[in-house]
């Protein structure tokens, strides 16, 4: 595709656009993929309208009400209520807000920073880009999820400090990535041009090369939005990351493990629900990647 | 090609020092005091409080102290737990084989079910087989583990009562242990019924910690293949005439092979980080459980030296990958 | 199903193989690992029940279900009238447990006890860093440091320990985990073999079971010790399966994988209680959960303002809502479990009303205050956030604007001991040996007032401290008792803390297990229990 080969001349994006709508549109899971994360980007921004109920308060006469179809259930609670009395149905609404906010800002966080660094170091190597990427060797030797706990330690258990954990351990991919797309593109003509034209630095590297990066940033990105949302769940349900009574879905599975033989739907529904956004956004990441790699598309 | 294994040797130090580095200085910066929490509610005089850090060498600038445990780490000295008092490397290994044994498992299920999958699916791309397992594999790939586990448990221990709830064997079995590896000492020694028992513990934490490397390696296998099959010298080989099955088995899947066990090697910090959170739903005595209550009860030579070990643990397998890659490749040698 | 009970019938096969006749096997779901073997270091009971209970015993024990005090390893003491010097006469022939790491070749006398206390408190004793770094906070604690001055052997039979001033819980110290009495031989032994480190993994008592082996963060396991000098345990072997989560316990309790858990989660209580094959015993816990004023800070160093919040919060509803209704409201800083409880001091009765009142006679308006909640769970408290989040609303209906704060458990410990702290701080206190003195003098004396201090309140009252010094020179116990009453009166009126609940400690088991008694000071002992096959 043209924008991996050479740099497009600005009146061609549309058609860019075009194609690239009609190679994902083709990958029939990537559009259910797309669908459902719309609706869920919808449902967290009109949380307070769609949920039933406030998703801290606590009804003591309803504690673990199981969902309406089942015996002992009601419809006031669709979904049951946890060990406090809350709603499921509510907590889980509101639990989108959280996961969707991580994956953003932790996605912001590390391709920004990724990017910056990869660029860097492609770009002027030498001790620069050695330095640069002896620390990204040294985060990545760690597993991701066990520097993110110390991480958090250090910080202090919370989702801010969560995501910012997650963003560190994160970024060190954007910024290979980025690095090694800049390696094979600093030395093609129309960056040579640019130069000979007198471009400066800062134009050559963001204006000149990012752009032509892009492609493989982008299916990284929506592969690090669905690990941040995994992640952060995961530091939720250890009790490090978002911490009650905030509804956020690993937190709520946290709180649910002592009732997981009890009350079956406290422990199910949080996890569903990430699972199914996590399968969405990836399945979208498996579409995106489709309609940008020229070489998929080939065979 | 030595020259080539030393390259790749001299990377690793200037990572190892980072590492220890990070280690050390994050474990340092934490928050918090294991003195004053071995103490409790009925706290301390301060000068006690000054004596016990100064037994336990806190006292001094932080930069003595990294090069003192530099000093110690030369001479294989990884601290003593603040906690147990024992030394952190003794603990390390009396519990490393049960994570080691875990993971094992895992990557074995995650291959023979992935590797054959992958390449099934490729063969056959487009039919019901490789949609349903490619979506299945979606699914396995997009899985929070830590809630497969549970949802396992409830099923298999719950409601079937087919498997035990945690631990690693009947606790009515008892033998030595020489090799650490339930499996195997359970063969050793002798006893009816222990192996399947231990086999019965180890079944579900497998399975869900083999769940993520499963799904990528049918992943990887699939587009692995699907590439090489689109080659140049398979389609001579197709139209010399060569049986599909010697096409495949020889030619293809060799060289399909070799992104596959890449991929198989990146898996490793993968299952250090799935180690975490699945000896803690199975109650695993292993090192990921170990480390995670390290953290909470601030065992700084702990954290800091278990850090270091598996760091360590995962750079040298993707040393070895990256070595049996070069050596399978040559091209990469000369890049 | 068919798997497990496969399994079942195959070890059932091969215990009868093994010994003729089926061992009686009792496995107990421990809560967590121990930190070594050697309880003395350590101040967790979760170690203690791990050691102490099983493999040592000491000079004097406590008696099961109480805190009475009963001769151990000591038949007989005798006290001098001064209440300085304590003669013990120990045991005739009581042996050390012989293992494949240690036998033994002499019985235990004068001189294990003498080395059990002085590698403790004597920093010159070569076995006093036997591991680098290894310190005893529970003796230092105690204050047995200073209050022991000399420890001397009359003969193989009789130890003299000498005391710098009377000291009425002394007896009781001696009957603590850390007090356990170990074996100089061995300790000699591992020391000459360069092996010291030994002494805490491969442990070596003269209590009721043997070690066996540990299986680091799985098992333990011990078999019964048939050389013990009391009653033979009925169980051949005990096996501590450790399982840190509450809901496993529980789990693992119901399919028969263990006998006996502690420390059910209280969501979890109902259900065990309704299963036909457990029983749940049940006890008041000998602990307190308190807010702490801050009685050096204003307004809060004016006692109307303290009553008033006391009367202004619901601890009623703390126990319903915190502990599922598993407690008791406490009035008196001690439990009401615990002899000199002093049942005569009225109950702060909540009334937002009156204490609206109060406080505008006190000239408060507006108040705002901080409540420290801790980060962790404690016996004495379950949710302390969610307590903290009760007091907010109930004193919001009396105008006072409270703000929950909270810091990691550390700095939480250190940090409250501050004297400038700002606000009140939820904490609490579990009995060490049963006596008074354990709370009263730890959390509320002017000796424990201070910057790093156990008395949270910083509260000073001379009447009060002096009471609780004249209790602890005497050693009549009806004596002891008037004086205790007192100071429950004093610390009533001047209302230092908001006492908020004393906790029910509950242990649920298999019908199989018989003759288990729960222990008010919190410990797990399985001497004296059988199980029925």
């Amino acid at each position: 595709m043209a924008v991996m080969t050479q740099a497009p001349a600005p009146g061609t994006r549309r058609q860019m656009l075009a194609e690239f709508w009609f190679y994902f549109r083709a990958n029939r899971g990537a559009l259910y993929g797309l669908y459902f994360f719309i609706a869920l980007v919808l449902v967290a921004l009109l949380a307070p309208l769609l949920a039933p109920h406030d998703p801290i308060l606590q009804d003591r006469t309803a504690l673990l009400t199981p969902p309406f179809w089942q015996e002992g259930g009601t419809t006031a609670y669709l979904l049951g209520t946890d060990a406090v009395g809350r709603d499921i149905l509510s907590r889980l609404i509101f639990g989108a807000r959280y996961s969707l906010f991580i994956g953003v800002v932790v996605v912001s966080i590390s391709l920004i920073g990724g990017i910056v660094l990869g660029l860097v170091a492609g770009f002027f190597g030498g001790w620069i880009d050695m330095v640069i990427m002896r620390v990204m060797d040294v985060i990545l030797a760690f597993p991701s999820l066990l520097l993110a706990l110390v991480l958090v330690a250090v910080l202090g258990p919370g989702l801010t400090n969560a995501m910012i954990a997650i963003a560190i351990v994160s970024q060190p991919h954007f910024a290979r990535l980025t690095r090694a797309s800049v390696l094979g593109e600093k030395n093609r003509e129309y960056v040579m041009a640019a130069r000979v034209a007198g471009a400066g630095r800062m134009r050559l590297m963001f204006r000149t090369i990012l752009p032509n990066c892009l492609a493989p940033l982008i299916v990284q990105a929506t592969l690090s939005f669905s690990g941040a949302i995994l992640d952060a769940a995961a530091l939720g349900f250890l009790g490090m990351g978002a911490q009650p009574p905030t509804p956020e879905w690993g937190t709520m599975l946290a709180e649910a493990r002592e009732f997981i033989l009890r009350a079956w739907w406290v422990v199910t529904l949080p996890g569903l629900a990430i699972l199914v956004t996590v399968l969405a956004i990836n399945l979208m990441g498996d579409g995106l990647r489709d309609a940008l790699d020229p070489k998929l598309k080939r065979s | 090609m030595i020259k080539f294994i030393l390259g790749r040797l001299a990377y690793l130090i200037p990572t190892f020092i980072g590492i220890t580095i990070v280690a050390f200085g994050f474990v340092r910066i934490l928050p918090g005091d294991p003195v004053l929490l071995m103490a409790g509610e009925r706290g301390m005089t301060p000068e006690h409080y000054q004596d016990m850090m100064q037994r336990l060498g806190f006292d001094r600038p932080i930069w003595a102290q990294y090069l003192e445990y530099l000093w110690k780490l030369l001479h294989g000295d990884f601290g003593n737990s603040i906690v147990t008092k024992q030394p952190v490397l003794s603990d390390f290994l009396a519990l490393f084989p049960a994570t080691l044994e875990l993971a094992i498992c895992a990557i074995v299920i995650a291959m023979l079910v992935g590797v054959p999958v992958g390449v099934l699916a490729a063969l056959k791309r487009g039919s019901w087989f490789d949609q349903v397992t490619m979506t299945v594999a979606l699914i396995g790939y997009s899985m929070p583990i830590f809630w497969w586990g549970l949802l396992l448990i409830i099923l298999f221990s719950g409601v079937l009562g087919w498997t035990p709830v945690s631990g690693r064997i009947s606790l009515l079995y008892y033998f030595p242990a020489p090799t650490g590896f339930m499996l195997i000492d359970s063969l050793l020694s002798g006893q009816k019924g222990a192996f399947s028992s231990a086999a019965s513990h180890l079944v579900l934490p497998s399975i869900v910690l083999a769940t993520i490397p499963l799904a990528v390696i049918a992943r990887q296998t699939r587009s692995a293949m699907l590439e090489v099959l689109g080659e140049d010298y398979v389609r001579t080989a197709r139209a010399k005439g060569l049986s599909p099955g010697r096409v495949v088995g020889v030619h293809a899947l060799r060289n399909a092979m070799i992104p596959v066990i890449t991929t198989i090697g990146l898996q490793v910090g993968v299952l250090m980080a799935g180690a975490i959170l699945t000896e803690s739903i199975f109650s695993w005595p292993g090192i990921g459980k170990w480390m995670v209550d390290s953290i909470s009860r601030r065992d700084y030579p702990v954290v800091q030296s278990g850090l270091l070990l598996i760091a360590g643990i995962v750079m040298i397998v993707n040393l070895v990958v990256d070595l049996l890659y070069g050596l399978i490749n040559p091209r990469i040698r000369h890049r | 199903m068919k798997l497990r009970t496969a399994l079942l019938a195959a070890s059932a096969a091969m215990a009868m193989l093994a010994g003729g006749v089926q061992a009686k096997t009792l496995v107990y779901c421990s809560e967590g690992s121990p930190e070594g073997f050697d309880p003395a270091p350590y101040t967790a009971g979760t170690t203690f029940d791990a050691s102490a209970r099983t493999i040592y015993s000491r000079l004097v024990e406590f008696a099961p279900g109480s805190t009475s005090i009963q001769p151990g390893l000591a038949d007989s003491w005798t006290i001098s009238p001064d209440g300085l010097e304590y003669t013990f006469k120990l045991h005739p022939g009581v042996k050390f447990q012989t293992t494949d790491y240690f036998t033994p070749t002499r019985t235990m006398n004068a001189d294990d006890v003498i080395f059990s206390f002085d590698r403790q408190g004597n920093a010159k004793n070569p076995f006093n860093q036997y591991v680098p770094g290894v310190s005893y906070e529970y003796f230092t604690s105690m204050g047995l440091d200073k209050t022991i001055k000399s420890i001397e052997k009359g003969d193989d039979r009789t130890v003299k320990f000498t005391l710098s001033a009377p000291n009425a819980p002394f007896l009781a110290d001696l009957g603590m985990d850390f007090a356990s009495i170990v074996s100089k031989e061995y300790a000699d032994k591992l020391m000459a073999d360069g092996k010291a480190a030994d002494f805490n993994n491969q442990p070596i008592g003269t209590g009721p079971f043997t070690f066996v082996a540990y299986q680091k963060d799985a098992v333990i396991r011990y078999k019964a010790n048939p050389d013990y000098f009391g009653a033979k345990p009925k169980i051949d072997d005990l096996v501590f399966a450790i399982t840190t989560d509450a809901a496993v316990r529980a789990q693992k309790l119901r399919a028969g994988e263990c006998q006996v858990m502690p420390y059910p989660a209280p969501a979890d209580i109902e259900s065990l209680k309704s299963d036909p094959n457990l029983t749940v015993m049940e006890q008041a816990g000998l602990n307190v959960a308190y807010l702490a004023y801050n009685t050096l800070q204003k307004p809060f160093d004016d006692v109307r303002v303290r009553k008033a919040l006391n009367m202004a919060i619901d601890k009623k509803a703390i126990i319903d809502a915190v502990f599922q209704g598993t407690g008791v409201v406490a009035k008196n800083p001690i439990p009401p479990t615990m002899w000199s409880y002093n049942d005569a001091v009225p109950e702060d009765t909540y009334d937002p009303e009156a204490a609206k009142k109060i406080l505008a006679d006190a000239g408060v308006k507006d108040l705002h205050m901080k409540i420290w909640a801790m980060p962790v769970q404690r016996p004495y408290m379950p949710n302390a956030r969610r307590t903290a989040e009760l007091m907010q609303a109930d004193l919001a209906k009396v105008g006072v604007t409270a703000e929950i704060v909270s810091y990691e458990w550390g700095e939480y410990l250190k940090k409250s001991t501050a004297m400038d702290r700002d606000g009140a701080v939820i904490l609490g206190w579990t009995g060490d040996n049963g006596d008074p003195d354990n709370f009263m003098n730890v959390l509320l004396s002017c000796q424990s007032a201070g910057e790093g201090g156990s008395n949270r309140a910083h509260w000073c009252n001379k009447d009060f401290s002096d009471l609780l010094s004249k209790a602890a020179e005497t050693s009549d116990v009806a004596e002891r008792t008037k004086l205790y009453e007192q100071a429950q009166v004093i610390f009533h009126d001047q209302a230092p803390w908001l006492a908020i609940d004393h906790s029910t400690v509950f242990m649920p088991m298999s019908k199989k297990v018989s003759g288990y008694v729960m222990n008010p000071l919190g410990t797990h002992a399985f001497d004296k229990v059988d199980i029925a096959e």
